[in-house]
């Protein structure tokens, strides 16, 4: 799935990275543990999350992800737009709560990474 | 080739700024993805633990063509029990750094999972060093 679909499906706000819309997310994953994500090995896959700090940027910059998706209505800071931006990342911000964004990921074909 | 950098305890702003020097220096000398990742989340791992627990510290890091070497330096409270400290799940982080996404217990275990050697060396009131060693060809 594009990364401009999820965008669509979801009516979320692209808050930097348009011009990496048309790059391919295979799956999923959803979480406001850092540490949970570092763990993960898969590669082409959006974070979900609740969480809006410098440290989720970071997190996703180590671990290869290039697309957040901020759920619940946060909001993404300058800082956190600065070093997105500087490592290609595309950044989303979505109205929705963490489980209807999930479930209409799903729905539009999202697989989760395990 | 060797590198320096300083770690503020508390600031969770900066935390990171080490492990994205390092990384840019791995892409740099091509090293394999894969390895730059498990290098660069374990020395993450690593700086997050001296912001959150200690009032300073420093890292400092060797790297020649066949391997890296990341020496974790803090002053700071310590570990008491560092077998406690590795266990998943055991933490003593405050609500500060649970509200950064961490302090869940799983910073230690991570750092082991990717590094090929973890050394840890700690005295209470003191401070602990963490010496992490990875190969970098495959």
């Amino acid at each position: 799935m594009e990364i401009r679909k999820i965008a669509e499906v979801l009516d979320a706000r692209v808050v930097c990275g348009e011009e990496y819309l048309d790059r391919s997310i295979e799956c999923g994953f959803a979480s406001d543990l850092m540490s949970d994500v570092l763990t993960l090995d898969s590669e082409h896959l959006v974070l979900i999350t609740g969480l809006a700090n410098v440290q989720v940027v970071r997190t996703a910059e180590m671990a290869d992800i290039s697309c957040i998706l901020f759920v619940r209505d946060k909001t993404v800071t300058p800082e956190m737009r600065n070093i997105a931006s500087e490592n290609n990342m595309v950044l989303l911000e979505c109205r929705y709560s963490m489980f209807k964004t999930i479930g209409m990921l799903h729905e539009s074909g999202l697989q989760p990474v395990y | 080739m060797e590198f320096k950098y300083e770690v503020e305890g508390g600031n969770f702003t900066k935390a990171g700024n080490a492990a994205s020097a390092v990384k840019k220096v791995l892409k740099q000398l091509n090293v394999d993805p894969k390895v730059v990742k498990r290098v660069v989340v374990a020395l993450y791992e690593g700086e997050v633990n001296v912001v959150a627990h200690a009032y300073k510290g420093q890292i400092l890091v060797d790297i020649d063509p066949s391997r890296i070497v990341i020496r974790i330096e803090d002053q700071g409270p310590g570990i008491p029990d560092i077998d406690l400290a590795m266990q998943v799940g055991y933490s003593t982080a405050s609500a500060m750094v649970r509200e950064m996404g961490f302090g869940a217990g799983m910073g230690l275990p991570n750092m082991k999972r990717n590094a090929d050697s973890l050394t840890i060396s700690s005295k209470v009131g003191e401070g602990t060093t963490v010496e992490l060693i990875t190969n970098l060809t495959i």
